[in-house]
């Protein structure tokens, strides 16, 4: 039987989980587990649950020394911003330490991080910092749209042997969905179809997967079957089942709520033209955040965000538009 | 532990090879830009000045401790037993190296003698060290985690979040702040608070309520003793300290940096270079540690004249072996550089 979980739910029970089942699995981050009455500090004890003071170099160091002598830690940070005083450690350590020994540590460990957070919280705690996590070979990058996806992605990011920074989206934390039940683990690398269609495909992950559901909802009512494809992994990146609905559906929409330099539309539009292109039978279309910083005023960030109406609007110039040689 | 005093014939003699041994692979090392120019790639960093303070710290350890330094970490190993034929491959390209050719001499590591990585980023390997403690902690190992780092890296955030966390969680590791003087190239008093005021850096302790010490880093027995202190107290679950062992850098900070095909060497010592200040290097020179050490245990009846120098003829002998085999050692295959992204 499946259960009914939401999303922040499906992130708790996954870490809970992987405490049970492995004694080397380490959580700790700033204002958690202040008491003894914090959940995971009554499960799991004081050693394996901490506070932290606000030193995201440390902590982030810390999990990377930790790592490569056996545990598998998790470091809570809340904001993925916050990530960006330690990005030393997230870019130029965790991923590179394996690989500059010639393969003799691993380096096992979880960044957790809220992201994208639509809702007022202006310039700096609203940001979608993946787009260059993807082009860090050695790290991973685990982007969930669902509370299954949360549960399933984030037992998978504790148990690889790889740095990972498992990014979880604000504006999705109290959404439900069915999580089925016993051990789920939701693979890297797996991109799934959240919604099967024949006349264009959209890419999406996270916040602009719900939104893109929903436009392709309204889509379908118009006549037009909308493929809506969650990569679910940014890094490593399921080009191949992108490519494969491509060749389906001739068009491709991608939505992001990063800006499009900085975005992972831009990654996999060049992954497609590169070995997809002959598919195509329109331009592809990027659906992503205007190149400014995310205001704070509620009419100026929704002008600033992909939304419904862009995807809508940008699905029907892609199912209208023939390439001039066709 | 017991004290320096007590240290046996030995295992004085055995410090007095490793520190010996040090030398003569640094020396090696710096004579390969002249003798083999283009070998060594990048930038590689000396230990030579440092053989005291390395080998007095690491005479203190149980066969389980970890060692975590910075970039200028070819001393380290060489005491740990890591292979020198290894390490020297290692900086010279070559498949035999400890790393296969994918760290060079800034990224030595060697876990399985208790040497996991060395980070090339100044400061951010103190974050490692605590990280190797707190796994020591949590799985209740006993081991003891000795973290290497130049006065430079004192001045890095990672530095201060570490000790402070380091301090808060009590963690078994022990923080050696080798003051050689010089922040790269940069004078201390220049850029170092408690420098510029005349005061030790082993004060900056004050600020995380631990222990903190400052000792002379050209005597290993006066290092092993701070050490010792420092390394009781971590195992015994009370915490960190932090030792400012002062050594002078008896080479520059590394071989010039020059772009290929220019070839690149060991220049000057930055205090002639830069500072035109040869009476300080003379004065460092004069002091040398290992000079010192070797007229120590004469004194003391340790070891005569002719023992000391048929040690440094097997050290020598070692290193030129070393040498030989590093450059017969085949470059790696280039396809290789896919291994080792992911585990």
């Amino acid at each position: 039987m499946p259960r009914e979980m939401m999303f922040a739910e499906g992130i708790a029970v996954a870490i809970t989980e992987e405490m049970q089942r492995d004694a080397n699995v380490v959580f700790y981050g700033q204002n958690m587990a202040m008491t003894d009455r914090d959940p995971f500090v009554r499960k799991f004890g004081k050693d394996r649950v901490r506070i932290t003071p606000i030193s995201e170099t440390a902590e982030l160091g810390i999990a990377v020394g930790a790592a490569m002598m056996g545990l598998r830690p998790i470091v809570e940070l809340y904001m993925s911003e916050f990530m960006l005083v330690a990005f030393d450690e997230v870019i130029n350590e965790a991923p590179r330490l394996r690989y500059m020994s010639g393969g003799q540590v691993k380096v096992p460990t979880v960044f957790k991080a809220g992201f994208g957070f639509a809702a007022g919280w202006a310039g700096q705690h609203s940001n979608c910092i993946y787009g260059p996590l993807m082009g860090i070979p050695g790290l991973k990058v685990a982007v969930p749209s669902n509370a299954a996806d949360a549960l399933g992605l984030m037992k998978s990011a504790i148990r690889d042997d790889n740095p990972v920074v498992y990014l979880h989206h604000y504006m999705l934390m109290l959404d439900k969905c069915p999580v089925s039940d016993g051990d789920y683990l939701v693979p890297f690398g797996v991109a799934d179809i959240k919604r099967a269609g024949t006349d264009v495909t959209i890419v999406a992950t996270a916040w602009m997967m719900k939104k893109s559901l929903a436009a392709a909802e309204m889509l379908a009512k118009e006549g037009i079957s909308a493929e809506v494809i969650d990569p679910r992994t940014l890094s490593p990146l399921d080009t191949k089942t992108i490519i494969e609905s491509v060749k389906k559906t001739g068009r491709l929409v991608l939505v992001d709520q990063a800006p499009k330099h900085a975005s992972a539309a831009i990654v996999i539009a060049g992954e497609v033209a590169e070995n997809g292109f002959k598919y195509l039978k329109a331009p592809v279309k990027m659906v992503t955040a205007l190149d400014t910083s995310v205001p704070y005023s509620e009419p100026m960030e929704s002008f600033v965000l992909p939304s419904e109406e862009k995807i809508m609007q940008a699905v029907k110039s892609v199912v209208a538009a023939r390439v001039a040689a066709d | 532990m017991p004290n320096s005093s007590q240290l046996s014939r030995d295992r004085l003699i055995w410090m007095y090879t490793q520190m010996c041994r040090i030398r003569e692979f640094e020396e090696r090392v710096k004579r390969t830009f002249v003798e083999h120019p283009g070998v060594i790639r990048g930038h590689a960093h000396l230990a030579d000045g440092a053989e005291a303070s390395i080998v007095g710290c690491l005479a203190t350890r149980q066969e389980n401790d970890l060692v975590m330094p910075s970039y200028r970490c070819h001393g380290y190993p060489l005491v740990l037993g890591t292979p020198a034929r290894a390490l020297m491959s290692e900086i010279y390209q070559r498949k035999d190296g400890v790393c296969k050719g994918f760290g060079g001499s800034m990224h030595l590591a060697d876990p399985t003698h208790h040497f996991p990585t060395a980070s090339g980023i100044i400061g951010q390997g103190i974050a490692h060290a605590a990280g190797a403690a707190y796994a020591a902690q949590v799985k209740k190992t006993g081991q003891v985690v000795y973290s290497f780092f130049g006065d430079g890296s004192s001045k890095q955030g990672a530095f201060y979040e570490t000790l402070n966390m380091a301090a808060v969680w009590k963690l078994p590791v022990v923080f050696i702040l080798e003051n050689n003087g010089y922040q790269a190239y940069t004078k201390i008093d220049l850029e170092d608070a408690n420098a510029k005021a005349g005061d030790p850096l082993s004060q900056k302790a004050k600020a995380f309520s631990i222990p903190g010490v400052t000792v002379d880093g050209t005597d290993p027995l006066k290092v092993y003793d701070a050490v010792s202190t420092a390394v009781d107290r971590a195992r015994a679950g009370d915490g960190p300290s932090l030792i400012e062992s002062k050594f002078y850098r008896m080479s520059p900070h590394g071989n010039a940096i020059t772009v290929p095909p220019v070839p690149t060497q060991f220049q000057e010592h930055e205090s002639i270079e830069v500072y035109g200040n040869k009476a300080e290097f003379e004065a460092a020179k004069n002091n040398d540690p290992i000079k010192k050490f070797r007229a120590h245990l004469i004194a003391g009846g340790f070891f005569a004249d002719p023992d000391a120098k048929k040690i440094e003829e097997s050290v020598c002998a070692e290193m030129e072996d070393v040498v030989k085999f590093a450059l017969a050692s085949p470059l790696p295959s280039p396809a290789d550089a896919l291994n080792y992204v992911y585990a």
